[in-house]
């Protein structure tokens, strides 16, 4: 009885390992994706109508821009957060924990790598699609299209892969599910805040402007109000070097967290 | 260059060794610790392609760590382990490509049908566009899952959910079939038709290293039986074998209450009789060589469960 398996050496960071995994979350969306399309695109979304229309009835404009156009494209951020950094923390510690997923995985051939690789990629596909949600929205209240807009999806993606890795790191660093409470409270809100979704950076004092400038959620924000409004040329560009390394070091953090729980 | 070419020759001996039919796993010295426990413990164990070898052991043997040891999910201190010719863990990924595996916790996507489950694994065994499907039916109808093909895996009974199990680990047509406690937790009639499933594989020529604490389970299925106990192998052998050298051919019931169990025990050891207690009576065994020392009761057969005890304690750590 001859093997359907390949005989030969593999290597690293295979393309056919990393399809089945992709493979594997995409039949599983099939089955839960009206739950996730709507925690991911509405949460957001209410944040817009909420601060845009609440907040805009006090506050007119901001940063030169109309405050209901300042946040439909700030809340862009946003809905990438929501959609890779939470399903990224606890879906990955639910597979690694109580469903065994990923025992299943590894016994196939696919190195925890690729097991990362392939789910960071596939939660940035879902951020750089949801990312897009409240810019429709806003579209629709108001804000002018432009051209520059068709590059919100691919800076939602690199964004949306940098926070997937670094909710796999968390979920590979906790020892319990409720870890993720310290986390949410301690880093993700003080960040999530503090990232010019809705007011500018510029009014806070000047250590919290530099300390801003860590924040790859703010660059995020700050690479889709440009892409709506007009880009900045290097400025641009710098952010978007940031988002990369930010996405390259929690990669590597993500696969050595990962790489830790699941062998032994 | 020099390093090139040995690694060559390393690679073609090792080819070489497979070709010849030898060994699907070959095991040396393997050391496993988790802090101050030492889950394996110098352990030897050689699979020949083509046979069933059970692991049998009480809980806590080291059965289930070989069995992450050999899909390196977990990575041992000493040793030297090879499996289908790959040396792990370095070749581990090219090993799991031709093996399946049969966890002892259910690992099923419960969201998906059955037919979905199978699919994912088409993928992660990188099985062809063309050969995907027909490797789906085959792998539904050896598991008799043809008609359950659309119902999701939370609304299958639990014996069916190990049937998809095993069926997942055989997608792909593996050489060498890895199932941990494959029947634990399930019904005997359950049971019996996953051991009908098991022995069909082994007909195939499959290679199975089949880890279980089910002395029946090893005994019907296993070629070669190796008994672990606190991470290292104490007996190997044919299951008759193992009866035979350990426990001789013929053994005697001893029933009573406590006093007399203990009065028995004691007279048979004077005799030189080794003994075990079942929980309700004692076994003397041995008694075909007893010559007239044998104490009164109901004479049986030796059994694997007498070696087994004998060998792992009668005693739960």
């Amino acid at each position: 009885m001859a093997s359907l398996a390949p005989e030969r050496r593999l290597g690293r960071l295979e393309r056919p390992a990393m399809t089945g995994v992709f493979v594997r979350e995409l039949v599983n969306y099939s089955a839960y994706w009206r739950s996730s399309a709507f925690s991911s695109t509405v949460e957001p979304t209410i944040y817009l109508l909420a601060f845009g229309f609440g907040f805009g009835s006090l506050v007119s404009r901001v940063g030169g821009f109309e405050y209901v156009e300042f946040v439909g494209t700030g809340t862009v951020a946003t809905a990438v957060l929501f959609s890779s950094a939470f399903p990224a923390m606890f879906g990955t510690f639910v597979k690694y924990k109580f469903q065994r997923t990923y025992d299943a995985v590894l016994a196939a051939p696919v190195d925890t790598e690729e097991l990362v690789t392939a789910e960071a990629l596939w939660m940035a596909v879902r951020a750089g699609v949801y990312g897009c949600v409240p810019l429709l929205v806003a579209l629709v209240f108001g804000l002018d299209p432009s051209w520059g807009m068709l590059t919100v999806p691919g800076i939602a993606f690199v964004a949306g892969f940098g926070w997937a890795c670094f909710g796999i790191s968390i979920a590979g660093f906790a020892s319990s599910i409720e870890n993720f409470n310290y986390v949410v409270s301690a880093v993700i809100t003080p960040l999530f805040l503090v990232a010019g979704t809705f007011f500018p950076l510029s009014e806070l004092p000047r250590w919290a402007q530099i300390a801003g400038n860590f924040n790859p959620l703010h660059h995020c924000v700050e690479l889709v109000r440009h892409a709506a409004f007009g880009f900045e040329g290097v400025t641009d560009l710098a952010r978007l070097g940031v988002l990369v390394l930010f996405g390259l070091l929690m990669w590597r953090i993500a696969i050595f967290a990962m790489t830790r729980k699941l062998v032994d | 260059m020099a390093r090139a070419l040995t690694r060559t020759r390393a690679r073609l001996d090792r080819q070489a060794e497979r070709v010849s039919g030898d060994l699907a796993i070959r095991l040396r010295g393997v050391v496993k610790r988790y802090g101050p426990i030492t889950a394996v413990d110098g352990l030897d164990l050689d699979v020949p392609e083509g046979t069933c070898v059970g692991l049998l052991g009480p809980n806590g043997a080291g059965k289930s760590t070989t069995m992450r040891l050999l899909t390196a999910q977990a990575i041992a201190d000493e040793g030297e382990l090879e499996v289908l010719g790959f040396r792990l863990p370095e070749e581990s990924k090219a090993a799991r490509a031709q093996c399946g595996v049969v966890p002892q916790l259910d690992n099923l996507d419960t969201t998906l049908t059955v037919e979905q489950n199978l699919l994912v694994f088409t993928y992660l065994y990188r099985i062809g566009r063309k050969e995907r499907r027909q490797a789906i039916e085959r792998a539904l109808s050896m598991a008799n899952l043809v008609d359950r093909r659309k119902d999701r895996a939370d609304k299958l009974s639990g014996g069916m959910r190990r049937r998809l199990l095993i069926a997942r680990a055989l997608v792909h047509r593996p050489r060498l079939v890895l199932l941990d406690e494959p029947t634990v937790g399930l019904d005997p009639q359950v049971r019996q038709e996953l051991w009908a499933l098991i022995d069909a594989l082994r007909a195939e020529g499959t290679t199975i290293l089949m880890s279980t604490h089910y002395i029946e389970e090893a005994q019907r299925l296993a070629d070669t039986v190796l008994i672990m106990s606190h991470g290292s192998a104490v007996a190997a052998g044919p299951p008759a074998q193992l009866v035979a050298d350990h426990a001789g051919r013929e053994a005697v019931e001893v029933y009573g209450p406590p006093p007399r169990l203990a009065e028995a025990e004691a007279a048979a050891r004077a005799a030189g009789l080794l003994t075990r207690r079942t929980g309700t009576s004692v076994s003397v065994l041995g008694i075909e060589a007893a010559d007239g020392r044998a104490p009164e009761g109901e004479r049986r057969p030796a059994n694997l469960e007498d070696v087994f005890v004998l060998l792992t304690g009668e005693e739960i750590d």
